[in-house]
């Protein structure tokens, strides 16, 4: 008897736990959003870090989606050539990465590389006083650190999700036609033929609201940290793993919004 | 010199969890004085002058600077306070990401009162009150030695002509020479600037040179104060032993074996 209540304690303190984080980061969130309409704006801020996930990303974001599209018309074509289906493969990939691929994969690769070092920079400044001495200089850590981040974020993904999608396609273009045999008109006709705006649209929005939650994770888990380089560790990895879950969360909510 | 206090508190409690850290602070800080806070660590000195600050709520109690009471401020009188306040940081708190000369300038440019080429002259000059090159300004925070941060985080802290001006732990990680030469412009730099100046540090050769009036923290109150220059012998026991660093005496460490 004792042990099943302890359970339930366990579950009513985990519950009120993810409940408080959420009320946290909800309230966070608004606070940093209502700095982006209010001024002074720190432009010289949000183009830094515009260029920071934009333009650094664009490597890791790039090799990914590329090698992506050549994985998935190769394990398509595996697949599709039982059922002779193979002139399917172009629509697959095309669809698989506008709506799906591009911006989740992308939307991962930021998380891991921008929203940790958003974290252990955001951190750092926390554990050796700098976010105090922005109070003390006049500046609200929110308006400075915070607010051109997201704004960042929100912006910059898109963008790299759009390249994601070009490249991946071409991926899965240059297996088709070098390794696969297909025309290369063949394939692309197929690829547009089935390609709808709302596709390409719904992978950037997804983009958007994954490069906004991407920020939020890295700027609030730094925000909070305490005690150190451990602390600063601890959220770096919060901050990666949180990103993580909520893309793929969102990513499921989105595609029930726009494909139900 | 006004008698009025230009910081004023009363009964200023503050707790983290169980840890009481303020049991009922009450100073003075008279205007156009520099005031020293001794005490050793963990007394609450540092939570002290972040109450005062706004960085921290305290539990209860009463801060006022020039009659205002800041726990009760709008965020923009808030501000208003901040723009005439100076702060050095015990570990300098220089931004990383900026060069020094951002660093100096960062609330004039923050608060667009001067161009970013007009920060590089101001930065030059407020570098050169502490005693460095103007070529400092073009060197990362992470280039420099500890007494250079110092002395940079110093300029920053006077670089807008604040009236008041908090000092924690200021010479704290430098060696007494380096130690001296900041205690001595933090002297020149407060009487330069007519400000009112509010010092923590359990270094008692730098309050001794720093503050005109001293004040001492013990678990969470003032047990004493009066003029800096009597600090060693004061005839009250817990600032004596505290400042001739005496094992022996009212003042017991807590040390578990």
């Amino acid at each position: 008897m004792t042990a099943a209540l302890d359970l339930v304690a366990l579950l009513g303190r985990t519950v009120l736990g993810l409940l408080r984080a959420l009320g946290q980061v909800s309230l966070f969130a608004a606070e940093a959003l209502s700095h982006l309409v209010r001024p002074p704006f720190f432009l010289r801020q949000f183009a830094r870090h515009f260029v920071e996930i934009a333009y650094f990303s664009l490597p890791v974001v790039a090799l990914t989606a590329l090698f992506t599209g050549m994985v998935l018309a190769l394990q398509s074509y595996v697949g599709f050539a039982r059922f002779n289906a193979e002139s399917a493969i172009a629509s697959v990939v095309v669809l698989s990465v506008t709506r799906e691929l591009g911006p989740v994969l992308a939307g991962l690769m930021v998380a891991g590389r921008i929203g940790a070092a958003m974290a252990a920079e955001i951190g750092t400044m926390r554990v050796t006083d700098q976010i105090d001495a922005l109070t003390t200089l006049s500046t609200d850590p929110m308006k400075y650190l915070v607010a051109p981040r997201l704004l960042a974020g929100t912006l910059a993904l898109p963008l790299l999700v759009l390249i994601a999608d070009i490249l991946g396609v071409m991926g899965g273009f240059l297996v088709g036609v070098l390794k696969l045999g297909f025309v290369p008109q063949t394939f692309l006709s197929n690829a547009w033929d089935i390609l709808q705006p709302m596709d390409v649209i719904s992978g950037l929005v997804k983009a958007a609201v994954f490069g906004f939650v991407i920020a939020l994770m890295g700027c609030w888990c730094g925000y909070a940290s305490r005690g150190g380089a451990q602390g600063v560790g601890q959220a770096t990895t919060r901050a990666v793993v949180a990103a993580s879950i909520l893309i793929l969360a969102f990513d499921y909510l989105l595609t029930a919004a726009f494909f139900s | 010199m006004s008698a009025t206090p230009r910081i004023r508190l009363r009964g200023l409690r503050k707790a983290f969890g169980a840890k009481q850290v303020l049991d009922g602070v009450d100073l003075d800080v008279v205007a156009g004085h520099s005031t020293v806070v001794l005490g050793g660590s963990g007394s609450g000195k540092s939570v002290t002058i972040k109450c005062i600050l706004g960085l921290l709520s305290p539990d209860e109690g009463l801060i006022e600077v020039d009659g205002q009471d800041v726990t009760r401020m709008s965020r923009a009188e808030r501000a208003a306070l901040l723009d005439r306040t100076g702060m050095l940081f015990q570990n300098g708190a220089l931004f990383d990401s900026l060069p020094v000369w951002e660093n100096v300038c960062f609330k004039l440019l923050a608060q667009k009162r001067v161009t970013r080429a007009q920060a590089r002259d101001v930065a030059a000059e407020a570098l050169a009150q502490v005693g460095l090159a103007a070529t400092v300004g073009e060197l990362s925070p992470a280039e420099l030695s500890g007494g250079m941060q110092k002395r940079v985080a110093l300029a920053r802290a006077i670089a807008a002509r604040p009236d008041i001006i908090f000092f924690d732990e200021p010479t704290t990680g430098l060696d007494p020479i380096m130690g001296a030469v900041i205690d001595g412009l933090i002297v020149d730099c407060v009487r330069r600037l007519g400000a009112t100046a509010l010092s923590i540090t359990h270094d008692m050769a730098s309050a001794r040179r720093i503050g005109d009036t001293a004040a001492m923290i013990h678990k969470g109150r003032i047990v004493w104060s009066g003029p800096a220059e009597t600090l060693g012998h004061t005839g009250n026991a817990m600032v004596d032993q505290f400042a001739n660093g005496e094992r022996e005496g009212p003042i017991q460490m807590e040390l578990r074996r």
